[in-house]
């Protein structure tokens, strides 16, 4: 495999973005007209960590992610993906996108081309590999998230398990140095979240650097190098994985996990 | 007496049948059937206009019509990206086009480009360069809204996730966007060309050479000559159907395979 933990730093180019890369964000803003969504969001993770973005639906954490490959534009601070400023204004947008791998809640497979295709698409068209190299490289992903034999299937003919996993390896096949994952297993049937996940915690293991939004608190415990509860577009609390989710110290954590964890259980409404 | 929703139903299509049938036996009885077909159905003035009819003026009908949609389909493409772009001017100039050649006959286009640019120039186009441009310059307004729509058909996180992966803008559209906004398209563009390919006999007021005339004034033409009724009009009409039809099936076709997709 030749992700992003085997490649040499390199300069130039790259503009720092090869191999694995951290992310730095410190104090970002965002709103939509008079509302604001994010209210100063400082977070950092480091090469190699996998960070899980754990709150409410409405507390931000989606905006968030979406503003690290700035598909959000953020009104104020600064997000650096290794040593590139994201947040500059000069900044090539698309020569950092192509080093960032993202993957959707709705997996936004391209419907008019093959599974192979869309993991082929951009590495042709953006990286202008040759077509043998990227057929190569994007069948060596499909196998990876075990669906070499889907190559030449459409998307509408997979299930949403496995159109995520096309998702992933259209992705990895990009050789990010950074993958966001936003809400990846929200809008799976129940039997196929455990796919996606697994092959989620193959990648950690292999050193990627993951931003990962999700309310997958079991995959958040075990993966997670670091946990960050959001709420009303603050950070609330963030620290190791089995100290926010285990023990959390914040009120509003604990009322979130407990309402997250005993879905059963019955709770007073929040308002 | 009560009649349940379903026998007055009934009885009321039986009524409207009835009606239809009446209509259609008066007419049939009133009609002067040898004189019509003399007049309009006669065989032998329909076979007279062989081969011409197809030859020439079939011909021209579908080379008529390939470069109006030519010109068409160029020109919605600039105007539906115009329209959806974020530069305001863009809009506002796509909207004006769209508003003024949706709401001026065809009829006018023709008459302004065959004798108002003489006229206002001193020149005049080739006669294949002012069909391409009249007829094209009105489908551009009609395939401009479709395409409008077809690319606002297209989810946005098809756009982000080219975008996600690196492609540039017009990679995004080119690549992601406009192929899918295409396969949507499909069947309100069928139909332009259906329109398309009616429009093309206003062509017939222009001046042109006999080796340019289209199914409409071939079939004037002959009526003329022949002084033999309406029988060249009628099989004008009947070319003209054979594209249509064809067409017309298609695009159902088209529409129930896509809709079955989307079910699926």
């Amino acid at each position: 495999m030749s992700t992003a933990s085997s490649a040499a730093p390199q300069s130039g180019s790259d503009d720092g973005l090869a191999g694995a890369a951290s992310v730095v964000i410190d104090g970002l803003h965002k709103s939509y007209g008079s509302l604001e969504v994010l209210k100063g969001i400082s977070l950092s993770v480091e090469a190699g960590q996998v960070v899980c973005l754990i709150g409410p639906s409405g507390s931000g954490k989606s905006t968030l992610l979406r503003c690290v490959n700035l598909l959000e534009r953020p009104q104020q601070g600064r997000i650096t993906v290794g040593d590139f400023d994201v947040t500059d204004p000069e900044a090539d947008v698309d020569r950092m996108r192509r080093h960032v791998g993202m993957v959707f809640q709705q997996f936004n497979l391209f419907p008019h081309l093959s599974v192979l295709e869309n993991c082929t698409v951009a590495q042709v068209k953006v990286l202008k590999r040759d077509k043998a190299e990227a057929e190569r490289i994007a069948r060596a992903n499909l196998g990876r998230v075990g669906l070499a034999e889907k190559s030449d299937s459409h998307p509408d003919q997979l299930s949403g398990g496995q159109q995520q996993r096309v998702a992933i390896a259209r992705a990895l096949s990009m050789d990010p140095s950074l993958m966001l994952f936003d809400e990846p297993t929200s809008a799976l049937d129940p039997e196929t979240v455990g796919d996606v996940l697994a092959i989620m915690r193959d990648l950690a293991a292999e050193g990627m650097t993951m931003l990962v939004v999700t309310h997958e608190m079991e995959f958040a415990r075990d993966v997670a190098d670091k946990v960050v509860f959001m709420d009303g577009g603050v950070v609330v609390e963030e620290g190791p994985a089995a100290q926010v989710i285990g023990a959390p110290k914040e009120p509003r954590t604990q009322s979130f996990l407990s309402r997250v964890l005993n879905p059963t259980q019955v709770q007073a409404p929040e308002h | 007496m009560a009649m349940t929703m379903h026998q007055r139903a009934r009885l009321s299509r039986g009524i409207q049948y009835a009606v239809l049938i009446l209509v259609a036996v008066a007419l049939i009885a009133v009609a002067d059937w040898p004189l019509l077909i003399e007049k309009v159905f006669n065989p032998q003035v329909a076979a007279q206009q062989f081969p011409g009819i197809i030859a020439v003026a079939l011909k021209n009908t579908l080379i008529y019509t390939l470069l109006g949609f030519v010109v068409g389909l160029t020109g919605g493409v600039v105007l539906a990206l115009m329209k959806l772009s974020s530069v305001a001017p863009y809009r506002w100039l796509a909207t004006l086009y769209i508003e003024f050649f949706r709401g001026v006959p065809a009829l006018l286009v023709f008459l302004a480009f065959g004798y108002g640019i003489p006229l206002a120039f001193g020149f005049r186009f080739n006669h294949y360069v002012t069909v391409m441009i009249a007829l094209g310059l009105v489908a551009a307004a009609y395939i401009a809204e479709s395409l409008r729509a077809g690319l606002q058909a297209v989810p946005k996180g098809q756009y982000e996730a080219a975008r996600s992966l690196g492609m540039s803008h017009a990679r995004a559209m080119v690549t992601i966007v406009i192929p899918q906004a295409l396969r949507i398209v499909l069947p309100p563009l069928t139909n332009e060309v259906i329109l398309l390919t009616k429009d093309s006999s206003l062509v017939y007021l222009l001046g042109m050479g006999v080796g340019q005339y289209e199914l409409t004034k071939y079939g004037r033409e002959a009526i003329s000559e022949a002084g033999a009724g309406l029988t060249p009009l009628v099989v004008a009409g009947v070319a003209y159907l054979i594209i249509t039809v064809p067409l017309g099936i298609l695009t159902r076709r088209f529409e129930s395979k896509t809709d079955r997709m989307k079910k699926s």
